[in-house]
């Protein structure tokens, strides 16, 4: 088939299938290039241009990040944030999300974005020592939703196990919005020593650009601009767009890169994955990066089948591919290392003066563009902004009533988005390179960092149901919730990366959730001295029209200064005293999970909370952490107090006799900001001088597995071991049921 | 006595085992590429786990056709010591020097837990230091782990008591006989599923398989000293 000539293009506009606008078009001809572009330089300029690589609808929110301290090493804009931790290392992460690819092939969409994130992670010169993952399916109610969940956490598990890289901590959360357009974010954490740092720039006039890794098929052409638009079932055929994984080429992979970034730091200059939109967004932006140009030879791309096109050469998201720039002259050395690996290494191109970025194919120029026509010209598009009319009208939540509340603790703990996860968690490999100290099911996963006494505590953290509600407050407290799982693990917060999962931003309203979230969670990044180093941005996430609750993800690393203070998040021993820590407990259950259960639905007003107050009483129980006072610790989250207790006391055969100043309901609201935590007795003066009115004691450890506590309307008890089966069962029973 | 840990492609339990031996038992050992094809010097070699050739065809069938196989072989035959965990059983059986084979698991999943093992023979040189009919918790990482062989190897297995560690309680995977591990005929070579390498320091919860490690050091010294 004959590809379209410039003019037919213009008059026929395949471009907008390729989600580039008219608009958008018009401005390339007439002010970027002068001149209509052809067919490859079209497909360039319609991903390049999406959403996926330009964030040109999310860029002005992004802006609002803090993204720097003392501590940070490289911001946002790189494969990867990274950031010191002492001793000349350094931690490296990202996130990244794989919605769209995981909705309609979810095995392969689920592995490719642990692939892809990984890849990011070892571009840095970092060896990625943990993977994270923060997943989000509709009710496990209908056959489609287990097939999705089944399908997805097997990739995640095919993928991470087989690169020997543990799955240590993630979330699972389950709600109708998710149905049609499930959330899989990914997330890798790298350790490097600060001498290895990489980057991806490609400089130098006469530098190699070398090819290294998988061919290049057709598979996951468009995969950008398809995660820019969203679903809608008239659209069979979007299963082309997803790419196919190959862990074990990565596995090659990632050790080639890792000695030659280590050990060769003399021949190379820069070094970049290939994710999304494939070698053009890779070239380019190492290009643009250094403020060179570049010529490529698309002959000379390693290609899996025949007869392939050079926007197909270019466009192609085939997995397992890396872009390195090295100095002229140390092309065979770069070579042969690879070939070590069996791997393949080509040279395709160089660094040239000048700033264009030219693509040669059968000998033809088929390509001649400015880079920074596809990186920096990017037109930001300006959204229009609303506030839905249901949260101008929110009213307090209703009280929920509360008969029996030993069933509805039962009840609670049967609630997917509560119970275990160990039936998924459990396929993933959590201890491979024996470094895991806390690994699935605690409040973050920890590693040792072999060598020194320091651990790294990492999370992460989504709740769609309160951004929803009110996505400033909402936001605010992802980051809280994300910095209370690092400080009940004995962690200081380091910094974070985000996966900001919405719907359609040309709609207000969304556009409107996007910029109020971001800066909830922006204002708390500051006060929590938490800067964003990393991210990604997922926006489209609708199916039929309908958007998820918009859902952004905070992954969380902190630093453990010495092993010696990490905290289980389990009770330890029989007399200990139990302690409620942190803000007062208040009537917040607007999008708690017990108005869920109750009303089946969410709804109400979100209250807001000290972040200045929650930030100085978090430190503060850090510290008493760090002095050996503390026994164990449990952040309260989905489900408030009832469950933080019940979850305390599992697998130890101990149980709680506590004493609330609460309400049966208050056992179960989700105000933010707390902790059960317990102090051993002879700990007791010291700890209440320190934490003074931010802890209240409400009881002590048992020896008799009975899980006991009057409350100012009622009296909890409930049997620990029934009320774990409960927990452990429910979703196993949910996966196996025939609805 | 001196270590060969082999490092196929793919391999990713490898740096677990150097550890475990280098780092906490101080142990003199060292990588070997798969490339190699001698192991000339070395007492001992261990297979790692991991998914060598990315468990391409079936689990370790063609790590089986690497250049250092024969070595192996050769120590095998020679009295020396060979241990595979996780992968490296599935390489010793695909090679030969372990009867049987390595089926999917009976839930067709990949598990990862921690499992309660019997020792059911404490007289190889890699199981002298546990008690007999001893209970120990190893972890488990496999996806491929259900262990297969017919009747009359079952029956040979028993009858000269080369079943060494045996699932205690729950049987993960639907191992015949709830085998966990088995040696060869002499008991120098010895294959399991479970990952003793990463229950060596008490940080990261179990040092129930330290023991394993300890005995194969005692046993190779104890060896050379008679020599």
């Amino acid at each position: 088939m004959a590809e379209m000539t410039p003019e037919e293009i213009k008059a026929q506009k395949p471009y907008l299938d390729w989600s580039l606008t008219e608009h958008e078009y018009d401005y390339i001809c007439d002010h970027l290039l002068h001149r209509l572009p052809n067919y490859t330089e079209t497909g360039l300029f319609s991903v390049m241009w999406s959403e996926h690589c330009s964030y040109k609808k999310s860029k002005p929110v992004l802006k609002l990040f803090p993204n720097k301290n003392d501590r940070v090493l490289q911001g946002p804009g790189e494969g990867a944030g990274i950031i010191d931790i002492g001793d000349g290392q350094a931690v490296v992460f990202k996130a990244e999300s794989h919605n769209h690819p995981s909705a309609v092939e979810p095995y392969e969409g689920a592995a490719t974005g642990v692939g892809g994130i990984l890849r990011d992670i070892f571009s840095m010169g970092a060896r990625p020592i943990a993977s994270l993952d923060s997943l989000h399916f509709g009710e496990i109610d209908r056959p489609r939703t287990k097939y999705l969940i089944n399908e997805v956490v097997a990739g995640i598990g095919g993928y991470g196990n087989c690169m020997g890289i543990p799955t240590i901590a993630g979330e699972m959360t389950f709600d109708n919005c998710y149905t049609g357009n499930c959330l899989v974010n990914a997330m890798s954490v790298g350790l490097m020593e600060q001498k290895d740092m990489q980057k991806g720039r490609a400089s130098g006039v006469g530098n190699a650009v070398i090819y290294v890794g998988a061919k290049t098929g057709r598979d996951g052409i468009h995969g950008a601009t398809f995660a820019s638009a969203d679903f809608a079932d008239d659209k069979a055929t979007q299963r082309s767009a997803v790419q196919v994984g190959n862990p074990f080429m990565e596995k090659l992979l990632m050790e080639a890169c890792l000695e030659l970034t280590h050990d060769h730091h003399d021949w190379l200059v820069g070094i970049q994955d290939m994710g999304a939109a494939g070698i053009v967004s890779s070239s380019c932006e190492m290009a643009s990066k250094a403020d060179s140009g570049m010529e490529l030879n698309l002959d000379m791309v390693p290609q899996r089948e025949p007869g392939m096109s050079a926007y197909e050469i270019m466009l192609s998201e085939s997995q397992e591919r890396m872009l390195l720039c090295v100095k002229k002259g140390h092309e065979d050395d770069v070579i042969k290392l690879f070939k070590e690996y069996e791997l393949e290494a080509v040279v395709i191109g160089r660094v040239t003066a000048g700033h264009q970025y030219v693509l040669y194919h059968h000998g033809e120029k088929v390509t001649d563009i400015p880079v920074s026509s596809l990186t920096d010209d990017v037109l930001e598009e300006p959204s229009a902004e609303q506030m839905p009319a249901r949260i101008k009208t929110a009213k307090d939540a209703n009280v929920p009533e509360i008969s029996d509340v030993n069933q509805a603790l039962k009840q609670i703990l049967a609630q997917p988005t509560i119970a275990s996860k160990q039936m998924f968690t459990q396929t993933y490999d959590s201890q491979v390179r024996t470094s895991t100290v806390v690994g699935p099911g605690s409040d973050a996963g920890v590693l040792r960092v072999r060598g020194t006494k320091k651990g790294l505590a990492m999370t992460t953290d989504g709740n769609g149901r309160f951004v929803y509600l009110d996505p400033k407050i909402g936001g605010k407290r992802a980051v809280a919730e994300a910095c209370a799982n690092m400080i009940s693990s004995g962690a200081l917060p380091l910094g974070m990366t985000d996966c900001l999962n919405y719907g359609d931003p040309n709609d207000p309203e969304i556009y409107w959730e996007l910029h109020q979230s971001v800066s909830g969670m922006a204002q708390a990044c500051e006060i929590f001295d938490t800067p964003v180093i990393s991210g990604n941005v997922s926006l489209y996430n609708e199916n039929n029209g309908e958007a998820i609750y918009g859902t952004p993800m905070v992954g969380m690393v902190g630093l453990i200064k010495d092993l010696k203070h990490v905290i289980p998040s389990f009770v330890q021993k029989a007399g200990s005293l139990v302690y409620l820590v942190g803000l007062p407990t208040e009537d917040d259950y607007a999008g708690s999970e017990i108005q869920k259960m109750l009303t089946k639905t969410i709804s109400g007003r979100l209250h807001d909370f000290d972040l200045v107050k929650t930030n100085q009483m978090m430190k503060t129980l850090l510290n008493a952490m760090e002095q050996g006072l503390v026994e164990s610790s449990h952040d309260l989250s989905e489900g408030g107090l009832g469950v933080a207790l019940a979850e305390t006391c599992f697998n130890t055969n101990l149980g709680l006799k506590l004493d609330l100043d609460l309400t049966k309901a208050q056992l179960f609201s989700e105000t933010p900001g707390r902790f059960v935590v317990t102090v051993p007795k002879n700990k007791q003066a010291q700890f209440e001088k320190m934490l003074a009115q931010d802890a209240v004691l409400i009881g002590e450890v048992t020896a008799d597995g009975c899980l006991e506590a009057d409350l100012t309307d009622g009296h909890l008890q409930v049997d620990v071991l029934e009320a774990q089966k409960i927990w452990e069962e429910a979703i196993p029973c949910l996966m196996k049921s025939k609805d | 006595m001196k270590i060969a840990v082999v490092v196929f492609p793919g391999s990713n339990c490898d740096i677990d085992l150097y550890e475990a031996l280098a780092t906490v038992c101080h142990a003199d050992v060292e990588y070997v590429s798969h490339k190699r094809d001698n192991l000339d010097g070395f007492d001992a070699v261990m297979l790692p786990g991991g998914f060598s050739y990315g468990d391409y065809l079936r689990c370790g069938a063609i790590a089986r056709f690497t250049n250092i196989m024969p070595a192996i072989v050769k120590m095998a035959n020679e009295g020396k010591f060979v241990f595979g965990t996780c992968n490296g059983f599935q390489i010793l059986t695909e090679a030969g020097l372990l009867p049987g084979a390595l089926k999917q698991n009976d839930s067709l999943k990949f598990v990862c837990k921690t499992v309660e093992l019997e020792v059911v023979n404490n007289k190889t040189p890699f199981t002298s230091q546990y008690g007999l009919h001893e209970h120990i918790k190893l972890p488990i990482a496999h996806a491929d782990g259900s262990y297969y062989a017919d009747e009359a190897t079952l029956e040979q297995l028993e009858a000269n008591n080369q079943v060494v560690f045996r699932y205690a309680k729950e049987n993960p995977n639907g191992s015949l006989h709830d085998i966990a591990g088995i040696c060869n005929e002499r008991g120098n070579v010895l294959g399991m599923m479970p990952h003793p390498e990463r229950a060596v320091e008490a940080i990261l919860g179990n040092t129930d398989g330290l023991r394993l490690f300890k005995s194969l050091l005692e046993n190779g010294i104890k060896t050379e000293v008679t020599k």
